[in-house]
């Protein structure tokens, strides 16, 4: 079993991207290299694009997470509505 | 020569302001929205009264008879300040853009028939002086309401208003031109069928109370005119004639009520949650000024949808009902 992680800058914008992350994905861990943000979690994680828009309160296209992302780990399988990270091929 | 780089991690002694943490509690760390709103209004050393209003103080919360225990709690699921505000519309503006030069491009309003071009300048014309109004009485909440939660909004819904106007009288001068707003202004000070509006508009100039102006012009006089002239009128009626390019140069309109009408429903309900005096006195407000935007709509509904106008009218008022329900106010 290996981790996946993501890494965003810290600032404004990926605030509630990391939190969304944090809310559903149970076994997420934070750590905070200077000016980044990485979430680590075992096997696979899951960026919700409804889970943001509640903590917006306005609409987020999934897209706009790559203006502050800053690396990844893991295949990425993506749709209009979220994008998982895995082992999975 | 060796440069030694180093990173240093300076971690801040406090998340946010005192004044901010005050609201939301412990040290956790503050958006933008909630430091540009969280103790944001003076409170104190106002120093002399106003001339023009002795009674009250510059701020007080006493203009308006809605009472609350903390005005803050009027929040902004949008969550808008003014720079995520300025950035949305930023983006709507660009879309409304590229749709007018769609439609300038392909000559789309040239292709309307003659009978569909007027019937839909008599509607549209005219409204650039309800939206002016809107935009009027939008600013005076903002000068006259109590509480940054509650007036910052309102100040970018008052830009938003002027907005509405400006992309209609853009479209009143791609379909025709500056004689086509004068024909509108025309309309708005003589038409029979105009007139109802115009005195309502004129009236809710001279409401005092920032709240109840608050209900009556972007809840219940915008929560009719919106579905009724874009929903009804401009989307099932005109585009389906052959004037869809009329429906793409006022997209920003229903786009745009639909995504403050979750402002307007939550200030409402949260005022109404606070106290059964708050819920009577915002059920008393929504009957009075519901009853006269439907008056003032049913001239302009009959103008627009003929024979149809009326039940479209009477739709809208139960789809503003449920909303008005979901917020509290139910009867």
């Amino acid at each position: 079993m290996s981790d996946v992680f993501i890494a965003f800058q810290a600032n404004e914008e990926s605030r509630p991207v990391i939190d969304a992350i944090v809310a559903d994905n149970p076994h997420a861990v934070l750590s905070h290299p200077t000016g980044l943000v990485k979430v680590n979690a075992p096997n696979a994680l899951t960026i919700r694009r409804e889970t943001i828009e509640g903590l917006i309160g306005r609409s987020f296209d999934l897209q706009q997470i790559h203006v502050n992302l800053v690396t990844i780990s893991g295949y990425i399988d993506e749709d209009d509505d979220q994008l998982t990270l895995s082992w999975k091929h | 020569m060796n440069i030694d780089l180093q990173a240093r991690e300076i971690t801040p002694l406090r998340n946010t302001y005192d004044h901010v943490a005050r609201h939301i509690g412990g040290d956790k760390v503050a958006s933008r929205y909630q430091e540009a709103t969280f103790g944001a209004q003076p409170m104190v050393n106002f120093h002399y009264r106003p001339t023009w209003d002795p009674g009250h103080e510059l701020f007080d919360a006493g203009r308006s008879k809605i009472v609350l225990a903390d005005w803050y709690v009027l929040k902004d699921p949008r969550q808008f300040y003014y720079a995520t505000w300025t950035m949305t519309r930023a983006k709507q503006q660009d879309a409304m853009e590229s749709n007018f030069q769609f439609v300038e491009q392909r000559g789309m309003l040239s292709m309307m028939s003659d009978a569909l071009r007027d019937k839909t300048l008599e509607i549209l014309m005219p409204l650039r002086h309800a939206a002016w109004g809107a935009n009027m009485n939008n600013a005076s909440i903002c000068a006259y309401g109590f509480g940054t939660a509650f007036t910052a909004p309102a100040m970018f819904h008052a830009m938003d208003n002027l907005g509405v106007a400006q992309y209609l009288t853009r479209l009143g001068l791609a379909m025709g031109d500056a004689q086509t707003l004068d024909e509108g202004k025309q309309r708005w000070l003589e038409a029979p069928a105009w007139q109802g509006l115009r005195r309502l508009v004129e009236d809710s100039f001279v409401v005092q109370d920032p709240f109840e102006l608050f209900v009556a012009q972007n809840l219940l006089i915008d929560g009719l005119l919106y579905p009724l002239v874009y929903g009804a009128f401009v989307d099932d009626h005109v585009a389906l004639q052959g004037g869809t390019a009329v429906a793409m140069l006022t997209n920003f309109m229903p786009e745009w009520h639909d995504e403050s009408a979750r402002w307007i429903d939550a200030v409402v309900k949260a005022a109404a949650t606070e106290s059964e005096a708050n819920r009577a006195l915002l059920r008393e407000w929504s009957r009075h000024w519901v009853d006269r935007a439907q008056a003032a709509l049913a001239p302009i509904a009959r103008l627009a949808l003929g024979d149809q106008g009326e039940a479209v009218l009477n739709e809208a008022r139960e789809q503003l009902q449920t909303r008005l329900d979901k917020a509290g106010l139910k009867a």
